[in-house]
């Protein structure tokens, strides 16, 4: 495999490069905000794919990958979109891959992606709001919306023999849609949401937020929040007041700097986070330790992301957006030969031949609906300051 | 039982919180209070100078946590004070020097200086996030708790838990010390007494011969040490982040003018009066209700007048309220 990369570097280098136009990628993820502590993963996730793209020599003959990072925030809709705009008229970017938050994401599909026709394929956008909007089919996202999420904790609980939940959520797309998913799914499922409460981000003090949650009462604090914001806050508060013992923790609050700021009252608590137990997963693991960074969650989607819109590229025969965004289902779905992490070179070469692939990648990526990953889910449980996996659903 | 029940879950819930908050605020207050009274001017950078105080405080705290002094169950921030304090008297004083004594010299109006003020709260904003950065700082340590809602059960056999910080009693008492110590220096010192003088009147206090200049930089030296030590136990008690303290203007103001501004006595009962008013009217009642009507009564909903999102605007209430129907504050002190 590596001698066939360096063979395909040598080729591209002794080749046509001069000949083949350069693809540019706009890396637009909330690099400050609420899930800052995400962002650099993804970012490095995104990288990985152009690499390795870039590094095989095979993509629209030999055009060798660039990206360009821009700070989307999470919530800020005029930040992200000028972000974005910066992107698409001042570098130039032929796709965007981003934004991390639902509410940064929406705002740039309305206002950049849509009016200048480029295709926006966010690794973790996952608002429900997002699968229904008007997107002229320059949307997608290689996680899936939390209405399946919303169902996946639904289950989850029921199976743990949970009746009745507190909930709060961060007050802003992600947070709601999520929230009113989880919802309408475990009442439908004959529990119990004692309380659906509100919480603002970037407050000193959680106090009275949390008071309201425990006189509601409930087997389980569910948090739809952010790990490094009100998330972590109201959490330290239910501890320290006692209020609660028994966390649910969803997509948005499950990373380190959670377990290292609660510590060991955090132990017991259960969560889940999109993932799979694909061989892709395991390899894209591996991957990432050898590049040098920790595949954080989310980081297998934004490789992903990124793969799969070069790989429509290389299946469209062109950079144009108007041009591949008909091709990333094809490239996505069955039927033709599964494609890896590590494989992208293969997958190009097949596609040049006109061959058909079925992308897998890091997170056994399968495209529905309106442009979205119909979505596997990893069950973690907070054991001994570690995440670690209970099972795939 | 029932009844221990319900006063356990309020003291839990509202009166513990709410008294260590009232404190933070309280102390604040004092702070806007001191310069309203001597200078003439809301001083709107005064939370901003909490939280470079803390910001102070915290560097020094991990330099001395780094060199492995501790003090036991306490926070080691309590040994680092002194010297954000005196960083911060030093930021003050620069501040009289450089900006407000040019403005005071030329007998600028309150609003003149009102505005000034707001300038400086973004100078040292953004010296703050300039020097600390935006982001949440965990500066505590020592013992969380004096006993856990957990302990507490297990050694009473009560269904609710009662749980004290170690943070809220280092505040409650910190803010008691604090405030005897400003009333002990305000009545009795012959400086004090002459800053009451030069506040109730300045003509007056300049012809009996008070330097004026005295006066003013004692009430930036005391105002210094009010915002650091009231920063400093806001951000032991939640979590200091810079953001934060912008927000808590409002509460700190409202506590101010509630009491009365320029009153010593009035800006303390402003902050437990805003502390409390805040926490009682957003806490939801309906467990409370069920213990103390022997189960005849289980209210439905959760018997909540506002919800905790509107927890800002009560102060914000409280302070359009008392600007109406009696500006002079509880404790009448001058009128805005």
């Amino acid at each position: 495999m590596k001698k066939f990369a360096l063979t395909a570097v040598m080729a591209a280098m002794l080749s046509g490069t001069a000949m083949a136009e350069d693809v540019k990628l706009g890396i637009l993820l909330g690099f400050t905000g609420p899930a800052e502590s995400l962002a650099p993963g993804m970012a490095n996730g995104a990288k990985l794919a152009m690499k390795e793209v870039s590094d095989s020599g095979l993509l629209l003959g030999g055009a060798s990958v660039s990206s360009t990072e821009a700070d989307s925030t999470c919530v800020d809709a005029a930040a992200a979109t000028a972000a974005a705009e910066r992107l698409v008229d001042a570098e130039k970017v032929d796709s965007l891959i981003g934004a991390l938050c639902s509410g940064a994401t929406t705002a740039i599909l309305q206002n950049v992606a849509m009016p200048k026709g480029v295709v926006l394929f966010s690794p973790s956008a996952t608002s429900p709001a997002l699968s229904d909007m008007e997107d002229n089919g320059l949307f997608f996202r290689s996680s899936p919306s939390d209405a399946r999420q919303g169902q996946v904790i639904a289950d989850i609980l029921k199976d743990k023999g949970i009746e009745s939940i507190a909930m709060t959520y961060t007050n802003n797309d992600y947070g709601k849609g999520l929230a009113d998913a989880i919802e309408a799914n475990f009442t439908a499922a004959g529990g119990t949401v004692t309380i659906n409460a509100a919480h603002e981000d970037g407050k000193g003090d959680y106090g009275a937020e949390v008071a309201a949650l425990a006189q509601a009462g409930g087997d389980v604090l569910l948090v739809a929040g952010y790990l490094d914001q009100g998330g972590k806050g109201i959490i330290q508060s239910a501890l320290d007041a006692g209020a609660f013992e028994d966390f649910y923790l969803p997509d948005a609050m499950i990373g380190e700097s959670l377990v290292e700021a609660i510590g060991e009252d955090l132990n017991g608590a259960i969560g889940s986070v999109p993932g799979t137990d694909s061989n892709g997963a395991a390899t894209y693991v591996e991957m990432a330790k050898a590049a040098g960074f920790e595949a954080s969650p989310y980081s297998g989607e934004a490789y992903d992301a990124a793969a799969l819109t070069l790989l429509a590229m290389q299946a469209a025969g062109s950079k144009n957006s108007a041009d591949f965004k008909d091709k990333i289902f094809d490239v996505a779905n069955a039927p033709g030969e599964q494609i890896f992490p590590g494989e992208l070179a293969k997958g190009l070469e097949i596609l040049k031949n006109g061959g058909e692939i079925d992308y897998v990648g890091a997170t056994a990526v399968e495209m529905i609906g309106g442009g979205e990953a119909s979505g596997s889910y990893r069950e973690i449980l907070i054991d001994n300051g570690e995440i670690t996996t209970v099972q795939y659903r | 039982m029932e009844f221990i029940n319900a006063l356990v879950l309020l003291t839990n819930y509202i009166i513990l919180p709410a008294a260590t908050y009232g404190s933070q605020l309280a102390l604040g207050a004092l702070g806007v209070t001191l310069v309203y009274g001597v200078l003439r001017f809301s001083n709107f950078a005064h939370g901003e100078t909490m939280s470079f105080g803390t910001m102070i405080t915290i560097m020094v705290t991990w330099q001395l946590q780094s060199a492995g002094v501790s003090l036991g169950i306490f926070p080691t921030a309590l040994l680092a004070l002194p010297v954000g304090i005196f960083v911060t008297v030093l930021l003050l004083l620069a501040c009289d020097k450089w900006v407000y004594r040019f403005h005071r010299q030329n007998n600028a109006s309150g609003v003149i200086l009102l505005i000034v003020s707001i300038g400086l709260m973004f100078v040292i904003g953004g010296l703050v996030r300039f020097i600390i950065g935006p982001q949440d700082q965990i500066f505590a340590d020592g013992s969380r708790f004096i006993f856990s809602a957990r302990d507490f059960k297990k050694a009473t056999g009560l269904d609710e838990g009662l749980a004290l910080r170690t943070t809220q009693l280092v505040t409650i008492f910190t803010a008691a010390i604090v405030v005897t110590a400003v009333f002990w220096f305000l009545n009795k010192t012959r400086t004090g007494k002459s800053m009451r003088a030069y506040s109730d009147n300045e003509n007056l206090a300049l012809l009996s011969g008070i330097d004026p200049d005295r006066v003013v930089k004692v009430a930036w030296i005391l105002t210094a040490v009010l915002a650091t030590i009231a920063g400093t136990l806001y951000g032991l008690d939640k979590s200091y982040k810079p953001f934060a303290f912008m927000q808590l203007l409002l509460p700190i103001f409202a506590s101010a003018i509630v009491g009365g501004v320029g009153n010593p006595l009035g800006a303390i009962a402003g902050g437990f009066v805003i502390a409390f008013s805040e926490i009682t009217i957003t806490f939801a009642y309906k467990k409370f209700i069920s213990y103390v009507t022997f189960d005849a009564v289980q209210p439905e909903g959760l018997v909540q007048l506002l919800s905790t999102d509107y927890k800002i605007a009560v102060s914000f209430i409280i302070l359009v309220i008392v600007l109406v129907i009696k500006p002079t504050g509880l404790f009448s002190g001058k009128t805005l």
